[in-house]
């Protein structure tokens, strides 16, 4: 089964990712990036790249997808700059195995 | 600890003998897990964290690039470029097995030596000087953004795992094996008094006679 490589965010900032063969989608509102992302895991998709600015609107989702081993959702940031969001994602996981933040 | 609410027989107690002899052994075994787990846990997340840092750096740089490449130029003609991808990049995942939390491991083929621009096809005409930078940069982020991929996703997996088998410890230790070890004295205390008390009536009646 092939597993593709998909990016999710505005036009923008995810657009260029086009050239280095990323299967680009472009979403704004938090329906249409969740459809998206859904629609992206059940075609068997390996990674979906999520810039954090839908992934802040689309919170439940993301977590959705955190438990099955695919897609793995990774944030990354838009053009506007990182917002800090996939820090605290990786914070949190270390919270949550360690029981405290040793970063 | 409150203990079991159960009958003090010897049977009882023959059965929670066993049941404290498994939970031991179901509770050295997880927090053997548990340990190893977090080992590679740690180790992992700390690699995670500074390939996150470099890769939104790195990230932001080729996007902010990119605005101000898109700015200059036309939107069909960016639409234009983007039509054809100069690169592929293809995924295989395989399951890997860490102390059974299934992660993915993901092997990507791309083209190694794309670092030179020219594989890009696109003109001169149409594009500028910016755009060439934009590649350059996302060419440079690439591997990384993969990798973060594979690591980021193991890690997360493995953190659940890792709060899973630590509330499993933290139940056999705090719960399950004081319980059956207070159940196990009462029933001990239980069955002895019941003895001595039979010892004092066989006395008790022979003297009577």
């Amino acid at each position: 089964m092939p597993n593709n490589i998909g990016v999710v965010g505005d036009r923008e900032s995810v657009l260029a990712f086009r050239m280095l063969g990323f299967d680009v989608h472009f979403a704004t509102e938090a329906k249409e990036a969740r459809r998206i992302i859904d629609k992206l895991a059940e075609k068997n998709y390996g990674v979906v790249y999520l810039t954090e600015q839908l992934a802040e609107l689309i919170p439940e989702t993301i977590r959705r997808y955190d438990a099955k081993m695919t897609p793995a959702v990774i944030l990354i940031p838009n053009h506007a700059g990182s917002r800090g969001i996939g820090k605290k994602r990786v914070q949190e996981n270390v919270e949550k195995a360690v029981g405290q933040n040793i970063l | 600890m409150a203990k079991l609410n159960v009958n003090p027989t010897r049977m009882e107690l023959s059965n929670l003998k066993d049941r404290l002899s498994l939970a031991s052994r179901g509770h050295k075994l997880l927090k053997d897990k548990q340990d190893e787990l977090m080992r590679r846990f740690i180790t992992l997340i700390r690699q995670n964290n500074e390939l996150r840092i470099e890769v939104e750096d790195k990230l932001e740089k080729a996007m902010q690039s990119f605005a101000m490449a898109k700015s200059l130029l036309h939107e069909n003609f960016i639409e234009e470029l983007m039509a054809v991808p100069s690169q592929s990049v293809n995924l295989n995942i395989d399951q890997k097995n860490i102390m059974s939390v299934r992660v993915p491991q993901m092997h990507f083929q791309y083209n190694e030596n794309a670092d030179d621009l020219e594989d890009l096809s696109y003109g001169y005409l149409n594009s500028n000087g910016e755009l060439d930078l934009t590649f350059q940069y996302l060419i440079e982020v690439m591997p990384d953004m993969l990798q973060l991929a594979e690591i980021e996703k193991t890690c997360q997996l493995m953190a659940d795992e890792i709060e899973k088998t630590r509330r499993r410890v933290n139940a056999l230790e705090f719960m399950t094996i004081p319980q059956l070890e207070e159940t196990i004295y009462f029933i001990q205390m239980k069955l002895d008094e019941a003895e001595r008390a039979s010892i004092t009536r066989l006395m008790k009646v022979k003297d009577m006679g």
